[in-house]
């Protein structure tokens, strides 16, 4: 049973993934189990998306069903889950750009990858992230952008943190439509990711350092 | 024996001959012709004198000129001005119209939300940026599909501009047919909410038609100095037409493994709207060139891994209408310039299905071996300079970057030297090395 909903889940097939996790609701099974299965399905997605199997849109549409599937086992749950963190993650779009499909992505992928996600947002000032920083200690910034003016703002954030002296106390990741390895280089950040498994991967190597 | 016409020539071959035009002098004339021969040639896959110039500069324009984004969205004087001086003294083979310029007064008018703009929401020296929302609805598909007209009406515009709230309120508009209809059928204009929103359709009204003015008379100018017009109309794919702007990319997606058949049927009947359109501006501006951007059909990386569309949803989505819609322009004459977001590489092969010398192919991102080698025989190409090289390259990099292309892409001919996208970010030195270096090395012998 327990294996169904992590197949047909892993699968994409939403009425009968809800279907199931009804039944079990209804009885009685344990909220947090079929949590731990909603997670382990969405595990061999993310595999499936790095692999060339899934696309884009296969993880949007997983995201759906992970959310309509949280939806329905919240209100069984006795207390709110506090599930163990692998650690905090600032996301954002950086100043002067709004786009926010692919940063919505990575951030969702982060998420049910065991990641704390601080998303800011779009349009984000260089001094937010780092107030944002202070605030929070994350060790690991998510710089997002779209256009080509993202470029110097990525790089001004950048030299943002490096001028608040935290520099040597982040990891900072930048993607989007854009951005490649030149760009890395241009703006100072310590690595760039070609999609959200990359960044999930990328994130993973940060904090638990082999 | 009847001769077959071929459409495409016919109607490039009239746009070669520069009908209606007034030039400032015979050097001009002969200017003009040389440019849109040498583009006709690109186009039809022969060997022109040299490669092409044809830039997609949008807000360039204005970082050329020195002057903010905000001023040219707002005023007209000031972007003609811009816009010139930019063509003049750099002098590309086709110019594009500032087709972004003079429609700030437009935009308040109408207070959409659907944009930010210079002033509005964004830096005043950074051109506008799109909002992605969900502005129609999972169920409403069939409202669409029933009376689009009607959903524009009553449904979209109430959404996205929040001068126009109160047309929520019609009653629809099919429903005049008969004198007893519009004794109640009318109220909802009558209404003070009626009548501002109606105010605010009659100012925006009037910005419309300032702006056609504007580009028109700014084209028979340039067209007057030798600079032919590249913008001849616009269409699109249909499924980014629904995605972009009715449903959002989340809710298409959604859709697409929901309600697959919807999607279809909404793409084929935008299909015909998008064909419609493009057929009837073409008509007006006698310029066969029809702009065709593309934005969620994207495969991002080389190995078509991680994709906006997987290969098979491409090719039961995506690539069927726009195939069709494509094919439709090419039955009428006009071509299809797609302008092709992200890296096309690993779908070479689906778009390679159109007849021979009829498209430009526009790649921000693709193997450029492969692609010659694919679709060589098919299309024209357009780009491909790298906006990262432009925005922050030297000019020597840029110059060596064109060489590059000019040999593979440009190699017999069929190829239209321009950036990857449009270049707003560009430095000018970097785009004066770009055309220097290929009205220079871009010689066919």
């Amino acid at each position: 049973m327990a294996e169904d909903l992590v197949k047909v889940m892993a699968d994409l097939k939403e009425e009968e993934a809800l279907r199931i996790v009804k039944k079990r609701l209804d009885k009685g099974d344990d909220p947090m189990k079929i949590l731990e299965d909603s997670r382990n399905a969405m595990e061999i997605v993310g595999k499936r998306f790095a692999d060339g199997e899934y696309f884009i849109p296969d993880l949007i549409y997983s995201g759906e069903i992970l959310k309509q599937i949280s939806e329905m086992v919240k209100p069984k749950l006795a207390r709110a889950v506090q599930s163990k963190k692998l650690g905090k993650f600032i996301l954002g779009t950086v100043a002067g750009d709004i786009h926010d499909i692919g940063k919505n992505i990575v951030g969702f992928m982060l998420d049910v990858n065991g990641f704390e996600v601080i998303d800011l947002g779009v349009d984000v000032p260089a001094q937010k992230f780092v107030e944002k920083m202070k605030e929070s200690g994350a060790p690991i910034i998510g710089l997002s952008g779209f256009l080509t003016l993202a470029f110097d703002s990525m790089k001004e954030t950048v030299a943002a943190i490096t001028a608040a002296g935290m520099r040597d106390k982040v990891k900072i990741m930048i993607g989007g439509g854009v951005i490649d390895e030149e760009i890395r280089k241009y703006t100072g950040a310590d690595a760039y990711g070609q999609d959200a498994m990359a960044a999930v991967q990328l994130a993973k190597e940060w904090v638990e350092p082999k | 024996m009847e001769k077959v016409i071929d459409k495409t020539q016919e109607q490039l071959e009239l746009w070669c001959s520069a009908p209606g035009i007034e030039f400032i002098s015979k050097e001009a004339k002969e200017a003009y012709k040389k440019r849109t021969r040498r583009i006709a040639n690109a186009i039809q896959l022969k060997k022109p004198d040299r490669v092409p110039f044809v830039p997609m500069w949008e807000y360039f324009y204005a970082r050329y000129a020195n002057v903010s984004c905000y001023d040219v969205v707002y005023d007209t004087e000031i972007a003609k001005r811009a816009t010139k001086k930019t063509i003049t003294e750099l002098e590309p083979d086709a110019y594009q119209s500032p087709i972004f310029f003079g429609v700030g007064s437009l935009l308040d008018a109408l207070d959409v939300k659907q944009l930010r703009w210079p002033g509005h929401g964004i830096d005043l020296n950074m051109g506008h940026q799109f909002v992605e929302e969900e502005y129609m609805k999972a169920d409403e598909y069939d409202a669409l599909i029933y009376d689009p007209s009607d959903f524009m009406l009553r449904k979209y515009l109430p959404r996205v501009c929040g001068n126009l709230k109160a047309f929520e309120a019609l009653s629809p508009l099919r429903s005049l047919f008969a004198y007893w209809n519009f004794y109640p059928n009318l109220f909802a204009f009558g209404t003070p909410e009626g009548m501002e929103a109606t105010r605010k359709l009659l100012e925006a009204g009037q910005a419309s038609l300032n702006y056609i003015t504007f580009l028109t008379s700014f084209a028979k100018e340039m067209n007057g100095l030798g600079f032919p017009c590249w913008n001849g109309a616009l269409a699109g794919a249909p499924f980014d037409a629904i995605s972009d702007t009715l449903r959002g990319t989340n809710g298409m997606v959604l859709d697409m493994y929901r309600q697959p058949e919807a999607v279809k049927e909404t793409c084929e009947k935008f299909a015909g709207m998008l064909l419609d359109m493009a057929i009837a501006t073409a008509k007006i501006t006698g310029i066969p060139i029809t702009f065709v951007p593309l934005h969620k059909g994207t495969a991002p990386t080389r190995d078509g891994k991680g994709g906006l569309l997987s290969p098979k949803q491409f090719e039961e989505f995506y690539w069927p209408t726009l195939k069709k819609v494509m094919l439709g322009l090419i039955d009428n004459g006009l071509v299809p310039n797609l302008l092709i977001e992200g890296d096309y590489t690993s779908r070479l092969e689906i778009i390679k299905d159109v007849p021979k010398g009829k498209c430009i192919y526009h790649f921000e991102n693709v193997d450029i071996h492969k692609a010659k080698k694919i679709l060589g025989d098919r299309v024209c190409f357009r780009g491909s300079v790298p906006m990262r090289l432009l925005a922050l390259g030297a000019p020597q990099e840029v110059r060596d970057y064109c060489k590059e292309i000019i040999d593979v892409l440009g190699e017999g001919g069929g190829f239209i030297m321009d950036a990857s996208m449009a270049s707003e970010d560009a430095k000018p030195e970097n785009i004066r090395a770009m055309i220097e270096f290929t009205k220079e090395y871009g010689v066919y012998r």
